[in-house]
């Protein structure tokens, strides 16, 4: 018994975060965006060093650096001026190196940059489960009511703006609530695994679907099981947790992926 | 009917990046017309028809759209990522018409009622064209706006398609506005054919072409029952960058259309 109180907290913001990457991790998969969701999660040093250089919540800072990210390059794919992954790659790498140099100029504070690549999920504590909760509510109410435009935006910009969709607000839309998942997500798996939590779980539940629906509601649910796969595998044998997860999450897209084959 | 035109553009000019797209364009589409943008690669007829639809809106001069203008658009193309799930039935009830009869009906009129079912990526050209129209339709439209409908369509698919829309024409009795991938054919019933090269070159109605020996010995006489080449003299000829070359002015105008003045613009 007492295990599970140790790991409920993870276990809850864990599934929480599977659970909402499922739609959302659809929508990069869909829309090939999953560059842009590495991009917003290199970003998230810079928030973390932010917020301890302005002594606020970390997921905070993180927060206003990703949403930041993403308004600069909802811009910039509207200019067009250059193409989308060299602005991805320029926007990536340079917050991270602001990042790293700021990092290392804080005597004070050591940011711990190992939580940060892989994340740190049996360390959270039930302020971290309010932010999470928080969060995927805000992302789930979002997600409801945005679905059909956002699903008809991306299938066919052409023919929702003629329909009256407001196709540019919509597709800010999409690129802030991936802003937020990215700030939660750093948490369970960290920066460097966090794009895979969007789409490994979408990948897998492809040949399962066949309506966007059904894929979303099956990756929420691959995305569930990989966690706790994942979370327990941590627990016996001593693994780190968000790789654990994150390879879960990679032996289930093997399996849906062999289950068809055969 | 209404007298009031469903658009009208008055001097209607766009610029992109300090790139005249279009300019001077004056157009008016009444109920129940059928316009015909043809033009060659380049000219802006797409640009012109988003213009047209409120999409861009115009650098100087007005478009003007009539409340009662319900548009039911159909692009040029439409590429679905195989990532993506997707059956007809699904697609269609993208468009906002979740009316399950309404789909149903859509897709019998444009004879895709088997495709129902059917995942979008595995479409033929053709097949994904009438799933397009039907999702136009559920919009329930009195302007149909169509993007070069016969692209990547053969000559028979090409012919049964404007058979199609002529059919739709008559039987809800939209109006239709749309560009043609091929500089001599126009949809037939077509009422005014607009030629554009970022300028309207010149408009007029097509003249009927059914009666030529040469086309019947080409096309068939069946085929001339749906479609028309549009003939017309160019009052002036074009350089290879598009602008007009001076000194060309052809002296035999023909009454099936009027040329534009270049000395306004």
């Amino acid at each position: 018994m007492e295990i599970i109180e140790l790991i409920l907290p993870s276990l809850i913001v864990g599934l929480m975060l599977a659970a909402i990457c499922g739609p959302l991790g659809s929508f990069v998969v869909w829309g090939r965006m999953s560059y842009f969701g590495d991009t917003l999660a290199h970003s998230a040093l810079l928030g973390m060093t932010l917020g301890v250089i302005f002594q606020i919540h970390p997921v905070i800072g993180v927060l206003a650096i990703t949403i930041a990210v993403a308004l600069v390059l909802s811009v910039s794919q509207q200019q067009r001026k250059l193409a989308n992954d060299a602005m991805l790659g320029i926007i990536a790498h340079g917050t991270l190196a602001a990042g790293l140099v700021i990092a290392s100029q804080l005597d004070t504070v050591r940011i711990d940059l190992m939580a940060f690549l892989f994340g740190d999920l049996l360390s959270v504590n039930y302020q971290d489960v309010l932010w999470v909760a928080a969060i995927c509510i805000i992302l789930g109410i979002a997600l409801k009511l945005l679905w059909n435009n956002l699903l008809s935006t991306l299938v066919s910009s052409e023919i929702a703006q003629a329909e009256g969709i407001p196709i540019h607000k919509i597709r800010l839309a999409l690129l802030i609530m991936l802003a937020l998942l990215v700030a939660i997500g750093m948490k369970v798996v960290g920066a460097l695994l966090i794009t895979a939590m969007m789409i490994i779980p979408a990948a897998s539940a492809r040949r399962l679907a066949q309506t966007p629906e059904q894929m979303a509601l099956m990756a929420s649910i691959i995305g569930v099981l990989a966690v706790i796969a994942g979370l327990l595998s941590s627990f016996i044998w001593d693994t780190p947790t968000g790789p654990s997860i994150v390879l879960c999450a990679c032996l289930l897209f093997t399996a849906t992926h062999l289950k068809q084959s055969t | 009917m209404t007298t009031t035109p469903l658009i009208q553009a008055t001097d209607a000019s766009l610029e992109h990046n300090k790139q005249v797209l279009l300019t001077g364009i004056n157009l008016t589409l009444l109920d129940g017309e059928i316009i015909t943008v043809i033009g060659p690669n380049g000219a802006g007829k797409t640009t012109l028809l988003k213009l047209l639809i409120g999409e861009h809106k115009p650098t100087s001069g007005e478009i003007t759209q009539a409340k009662h203008c319900r548009i039911g658009y159909m692009p040029q193309r439409l590429h679905i990522d195989n990532s993506l799930p997707l059956t007809v039935q699904r697609f269609l009830t993208m468009s906002g018409n979740k009316n399950q009869d309404a789909i149903e009906q859509a897709l019998v009129e444009v004879g895709a009622s088997h495709l129902q079912r059917s995942a979008i990526q595995t479409l033929s050209g053709g097949e994904l064209q009438r799933v397009l129209l039907a999702r136009a339709l559920l919009r329930e439209p009195n302007l149909l706006v169509l993007d070069e409908p016969a692209q990547g369509v053969d000559l028979h698919g090409q012919r049964e398609l404007y058979q199609l829309l002529s059919k739709i024409k008559d039987k809800r009795g939209c109006a239709i506005l749309m560009v043609s991938h091929d500089l001599s054919f126009v949809m037939a019933g077509t009422d005014q054919v607009i030629c554009l090269n970022r300028h309207v070159c010149c408009s007029g109605t097509p003249e009927s072409v059914s009666q030529h020996p040469e086309y019947l010995a080409l096309f068939g006489s069946e085929l001339g029952k749906d479609i028309a080449i549009y003939t017309h003299h160019h009052d002036h000829q074009h350089r290879l960058d598009g602008g007009i070359a001076v000194g060309n002015k052809s002296q035999d105008q023909t009454n099936s259309h009027k040329g534009c003045d270049h000395g306004n613009h």
